[in-house]
């Protein structure tokens, strides 16, 4: 399986990435050839196998709705880009 | 005293034959001639260690000293390190302080060890030869014109050019075991659970798992007592109990029964290095151990599968990287699409973005069953396979990787070159099991790595085989420090 220029512009947007003309073409070439690779998984029939998620099928852990933690967020927000009265600044939304 | 490992050196500070300070100092030194050539440490904390290692020194004239007291140690830099800058080989993070320490670097803390500094690693833990690194290339210290493996790599290299006494590093699909075998050393990847992934960077949640490069087995046992254990914090740890991982070293082997994947001894498996596994494996016959052959049919599917998966989880992993709440955020965002984006492709790597767009093109609509459901159905077989050779033996031998590490820059055309580095260590962590690589000769003078994989939870059994196989051979002792 390839993919084409169009197909890297649209996994591209959905990732948030932005990618000059030259390393689309790279990407092009190298995810295709990554796509090959993982399409040897189909020379196997799984039809009547249960996907595995985790190696030991294991769940959830549930715990107590419980507060454990204390509220550090002058700490945490130390190291953000831009903040403001302990809001975390971006660009304008919303005009 | 900086040639020693991380045992002997316990028991010299327990003797008193010197001090955590002495020791300390000395590695200090080592790594300022040896690292701007080696570049294995991307962060070096002299102040922090030194006066850790002044209050372990006071913590033994107290009477108060375990095992690990005093002894300086290298955390891979994922780790987060509250104070210490913890970039993951990123640009995105190479301003990140964490606010907090990962549970596995508070566990040694309570244990007393110096922290030397933070070692170099692949972006984000992706690749296979540490070149990936926003730090640029750690070099082999057995010959500086080939790569340490990766992504480890800057673990691997301080531990075998004698940096430090022994490193943290994790493994999602090798990331332990080829750095080892390529540097001459030791490397353990606990069963998947085993320690915590509190305060780890994530890469793929469901294959990432911390564990220990060190000189022998021995060493690992006592770095694995520190680190296994449940953490409430990581709701994938794991609640069955954690042991005293040095309490089996020495039980003979008599009786062990060995299997030897068919699949591992295949075509692209280099001759010398096939030579040196069986070799090694003939050594474990005279220890009493038995060989047999096993099939793992689906082995050559692992690297396929896998690079659904682990690119599957990553891209999900980062997508916390928009500018936001930490690290790099590009400079006059016009709006927060154009923030988001400039941010993420100026501060990922190129393998990093490859792979985040492998994995959101797996997940994306049309393509999550052909892609991802049949990859957690391949791994669901992998896992099958290593049952019921289970059923057959105790532990499972082969070479780490099909050759010796190899230069750098001449696997970097194309990715799936660098992929199938891991082709006889992915496996292992799709199905979450412990595995180990251990120093088994030598070709050409580059050491040739041996893989032992246990059952799951099995970390004092694998410990055990490869310390009674150190025991009897000296191939850990090899060291390319003069």
């Amino acid at each position: 399986m390839s993919i084409e220029l169009d197909d890297v512009e649209n996994i591209a947007h959905l990732a948030r990435l932005d990618l000059t003309g030259k390393e689309k073409e790279e990407a092009a070439s190298s995810i295709s050839n990554i796509l090959n690779l993982i399409d040897q998984m189909q020379s196997v029939n799984t039809d009547d196998v249960t996907p595995l998620a985790h190696a030991f099928d294991a769940v959830q852990r549930l715990r107590e709705d419980k507060v454990t933690e204390t509220n550090q967020r002058d700490e945490l927000q130390k190291i953000a880009p831009e903040t403001d009265q302990g809001l975390f600044l971006v660009p304008r939304v919303i005009e | 005293m900086i040639e020693l490992g991380l045992a002997p050196l316990s028991r010299a500070l327990a003797k008193g034959e010197f001090s955590s300070v002495e020791l300390t100092q000395a590695y200090l030194q080592k790594i300022a001639q040896e690292n701007s050539d080696l570049n294995a440490y991307v962060t070096v904390c002299e102040e922090l260690a030194l006066s850790q290692a002044r209050a372990a020194d006071e913590a033994r004239s107290q009477g108060n000293a375990g095992p690990l007291t005093g002894i300086p140690i290298a955390h891979k830099d994922l780790f987060c390190t509250k104070g210490i800058r913890t970039a993951c080989g990123s640009k995105m993070l190479d301003n990140f302080i964490a606010p907090y320490d990962a549970t596995v670097v508070e566990n040694f803390i309570k244990a007393g060890t110096v922290t030397l500094g933070k070692t170099n690693m692949d972006e984000f833990a992706m690749g296979s030869s540490n070149e990936t690194s926003f730090y640029g290339p750690v070099k082999n210290p057995w010959n500086r014109n080939l790569v340490p493996g990766g992504s480890s790599g800057g673990s691997a290299a301080a531990v075998a050019a004698r940096l430090c006494a022994g490193a943290t590093a994790t493994d999602t699909g090798g990331s332990i075991r080829q750095p080892a075998s390529f540097t001459g050393i030791t490397g353990l990847k606990p069963t998947y659970g085993r320690v915590s992934r509190w305060g780890m960077v994530a890469f793929a949640s469901s294959l990432d798992q911390a564990g220990t490069m060190t000189q022998s087995a021995e060493d690992a046992a006592m770095m694995l007592n520190v680190m296994a254990g449940l953490d409430l914090k990581d709701s994938t740890s794991s609640d069955s109990a954690a042991e005293d991982y040095t309490k089996d070293l020495d039980k003979p082997l008599a009786g062990l029964k060995i299997g030897i994947p068919t699949q591992h001894f295949s075509e692209g498996l280099n001759a010398d290095v096939e030579k040196c596994i069986r070799d090694a494996i003939a050594e474990f016959e005279k220890l009493g151990a038995t060989v047999k052959e096993v099939s793992l049919d689906n082995s050559h599917l692992s690297v396929s599968a896998y690079y659904v998966i682990a690119p599957a989880e990553a891209s999900a992993n980062l997508s916390r990287y928009d500018g936001v709440r930490y690290g790099y955020r590009c400079k006059n965002p016009v709006n927060l699409e154009d923030m988001y984006k400039r941010t993420r492709s100026e501060g990922f790597g190129t393998e990093v973005k490859r792979r985040i767009m492998v994995g959101t093109y797996a997940l994306s609509a049309g393509y999550y069953d052909a892609y991802y459901i049949k990859a957690q159905k391949i791994r669901r077989l992998i896992k099958n396979d290593f049952q019921k050779a289970f059923e057959e033996v105790d532990v499972i031998m082969g070479p780490t990787s099909p050759h010796t590490a190899f230069a750098i820059g001449s696997k970097n055309d194309d990715p799936v070159t660098m992929y199938l580095e891991d082709i006889y260590t992915i496996a292992v962590n799709l199905a979450g099991l412990p595995g180990m690589s251990i120093p088994a000769g030598l070709v050409n003078g580059l050491p040739v790595g041996l893989q032992i994989v246990g059952k799951d939870f099995a970390e004092a059994q694998l410990l055990n085989v490869a310390h009674k196989f150190q025991q009897a051979t000296d191939w850990h002792t090899k060291s390319p420090v003069k």
